[in-house]
């Protein structure tokens, strides 16, 4: 029973980096790069849902709506500011430059909202179901994580496979120069890719808080770090992929929490993350792209 | 041209000179000679900003409290106290070191601080070498106090654990007893160890035993499933007031209430903004100072924190650091120490003192004395989490 107890809360866990891994996935797939400032955008949204349903007293749509908001324009922001001007560049600079963004994020963060922790309002109001008298419980966040995940991945894949703009972004993820010579702006699809990707961040952020209710500046790091190496278990730039990840990191490291050791749940995630790029660098459902010289 | 560029560099070595001459002449002040007779100099020490400023905000405010007190009373002998302040973020090498630097440099004579254990670690060679009394108002751990120069407000981790068993086993609390820990934080395993052998000598049985690590330190699920399939009755949390919230929030939505119990280190959870406080009713924690005591003491200084800073409650931190400051002042007192004795001199006069048949009643306990390791002796009030405030256990 204890057995099919963490199963479950590692399954929530898991759908929580399910959501946050597509986010990573979808950035990845198409600009190829990995934008480690993704956490911390989680985290903006987190605050930001915070200010305005407890400060400003807002309903809880209303500020998971300003939430998504104020992340879509971060994205495009940072997109604008940090990343277009090293488009040409190597995409060493690029990752660096991303973890500049993700210490700036933090930072400003400690600076706009201070120190102190702040307990999170779940916006969640599913009841829980309770099993076997009690002994195993599915939190509603877990449920609502699941379902929203799933919700995400449908919508993402039939967004880009059936759309003019989901198809202009899988051109500019095979080639950018031949797409912007079949017409497509390159430009603005990578900048629409990273809107799309903050909005699911600020998602993320809301089941992230609504599940572990604390908020504080690094909220959002270790999450997408973890939710990172799930991407790359599920195949970085598949969207299935990110979400089979996400639930897979997420019972392994609670099994080995409870089972193995709470020091070493997160040495085996990212054991995991050794063992993939050793065994199958593309993941569980990534493609083998050749590389042409 | 080049003479221009010769005349330059000599100006500006000249300058680099002269900057360091002033440099040096300002740090004659920390050589420790001492001062202004009528003024001693306290230096605190503790994290103002990071994730334990409420500690160190606290210490502050308490120990400006009691030294505008004393001033106002006209100081000890005629003797008047000015304290300096620093922010070492709590951190646990550089930050720490810098802090207490710049505490010489403003000449401090006799240091309260610092407020957390590993910054207190990173400095405690220091203020020996440089032989400071140094009294923590909150530094818990057995390690800051090896020096003899060194002395705590507050208990060291060791006795928070058997003293928390103690009074579980006493009262008859409860008998399976699961444990939650950081054993990445020395603060938490120090009681950990401490609280389990204790635990075995009386009786209790130890259920489950949960630890989890700075790094992972948002998802207690694992643990509370193991808490709960052991059927503890109590689940005690020698932990900080971040991770025990969550842990407070997981356990009810895992439909799991124990009753809970920890230690001084949660203090501070209701003071989390939008805290749902019913998650916490009920919670025990051995803490030494409980603000709705009754006595006369606790009340005034309640109310003159309060009036001074913003309405807030004193916490159990801001109680040490008030008591650190009085005893100072009673030492002081006891010794005829005026301003401008030397450092090390201060420091010999009081580190006898304390140990010598001293004793204080304080905010933190009646009859507070001192052992020669620096440790203090006094006796834990337990306090409860009641209508979303402390209330003491035994009155």
């Amino acid at each position: 029973m204890a057995f099919l107890d963490n199963l479950i809360n590692g399954m929530s866990l898991g759908s929580i980096y399910a959501v946050i891994a597509l986010g990573y996935t979808l950035v990845y797939g198409i600009a190829k790069m990995l934008n480690f400032a993704h956490g911390d955008v989680i985290m903006v949204g987190g605050y930001v849902v915070f200010t305005a349903m407890v400060t400003a007293n807002l309903s809880p749509w209303l500020s998971i709506l300003i939430g998504i908001a104020a992340c879509t324009v971060l994205g495009i922001v940072i997109e604008k500011v940090a990343y277009k001007p090293l488009r040409k560049a190597s995409s060493l600079s690029v990752l660096i430059t991303a973890i500049g963004v993700s210490y700036f994020l933090q930072n400003m963060a400690l600076l706009v909202f201070g120190e102190k922790p702040r307990t999170f309002t779940s916006v969640v109001n599913i009841p829980k179901i309770s099993l076997f008298d009690g002994k195993v419980v599915i939190k509603g966040e877990t449920i609502a994580a699941i379902i929203v995940s799933v919700v995400i991945v449908v919508c993402l894949s039939l967004f880009v496979n059936h759309t003019q703009k989901g198809r202009a972004m899988l051109a500019v993820s095979e080639d950018k120069d031949a797409a912007q010579l079949m017409g497509i702006n390159v430009n603005s699809t990578i900048s629409l890719t990273f809107a799309i990707g903050s909005g699911l961040a600020a998602i993320a952020g809301v089941l992230l808080c609504s599940s572990y209710p604390t908020l504080t500046n690094t909220t959002g790091a270790m999450p997408g770090i973890k939710a990172f190496v799930a991407a790359v278990l599920g195949g970085i730039g598949s969207i299935p992929g990110a979400m089979i990840g996400g639930i897979l990191i997420g019972v392994i490291e609670i099994l080995g929490r409870a089972y193995i050791s709470p020091q070493l749940a997160d040495a085996i995630v990212f054991a995991v993350l050794i063992l993939v790029l050793i065994v199958k660098p593309t993941g569980i459902l990534g493609k083998k792209v050749n590389e042409k010289v | 041209m080049k003479i221009a560029k010769k005349l330059m560099a000599l100006s500006l070595a000249a300058v680099m000179a002269g900057s360091c001459l002033t440099a040096c002449g300002d740090s004659s002040k920390a050589d420790g000679k001492g001062g202004d007779e009528k003024t001693l100099v306290i230096g605190g020490s503790g994290p103002l900003t990071g994730g334990a400023a409420q500690y160190g905000t606290a210490v502050k405010n308490a120990a400006q409290l009691a030294v505008d007190e004393i001033n106002e009373a006209g100081g000890v002998d005629g003797v008047k106290f000015k304290l300096v302040f620093e922010d070492d973020e709590a951190d646990k090498g550089d930050k720490a070191v810098n802090a207490y630097n710049a505490l010489k440099d403003k000449g401090m004579q006799v240091m309260l601080g610092t407020v957390t254990t590993g910054s207190c670690l990173a400095v405690i060679d220091k203020t020996k070498q440089d032989n400071v009394f140094q009294l923590t108002p909150s530094a818990s751990a057995q390690d800051v106090i090896k020096n003899d120069n060194a002395f705590q407000v507050c208990f060291t981790d060791p006795n928070q654990g058997k003293a928390s068993a103690d009074y579980i086993a006493q009262n008859n609390i409860a008998k399976k007893i699961a444990v939650i820990y950081d054993n990445s934080d020395a603060y938490s395993s120090g009681i950990y160890n401490t609280f389990k052998s204790e635990a075995s000598e009386k009786g209790l049985d130890i259920v489950a035993e949960q630890s989890f690590t700075s790094d992972s330190k948002t998802d207690f699920s694992a643990q509370i499933t193991a808490a709960k399939n052991a059927n503890a009755e109590l689940l005690f949390l020698p932990i900080y007031y971040q991770e025990a919230s969550l842990i407070l929030a997981q356990a009810k939505s895992a439909g799991y209430s124990p009753k809970f119990f920890g230690c001084d280190g949660l203090d501070g959870l209701l003071d989390v903004e939008n805290f749902d406080k019913s998650l916490a009713e009920g919670v025990m924690l051995l803490t030494p100072f409980a603000a709705d005591a009754a006595d006369d003491a606790t009340q005034k200084f309640v109310k003159a924190y309060k009036e001074k800073y913003n309405n807030e409650t004193p916490n159990q931190f801001a109680a040490d650091a008030y008591d650190g400051v009085k005893v100072i002042a009673k030492l002081v007192e006891k010794e005829k120490i005026k301003g401008n004795m030397s450092t090390s001199e201060i420091c010999d006069k009081l580190k006898n003192a304390i140990t010598d048949g001293f004793s204080y009643d304080g905010l933190t306990g009646q009859g507070m004395t001192w052992g020669k390791d620096g440790a203090v002796s006094k006796d834990p009030k337990a306090v409860v989490i009641k209508d979303g405030a402390y209330s003491a256990l035994d009155k």
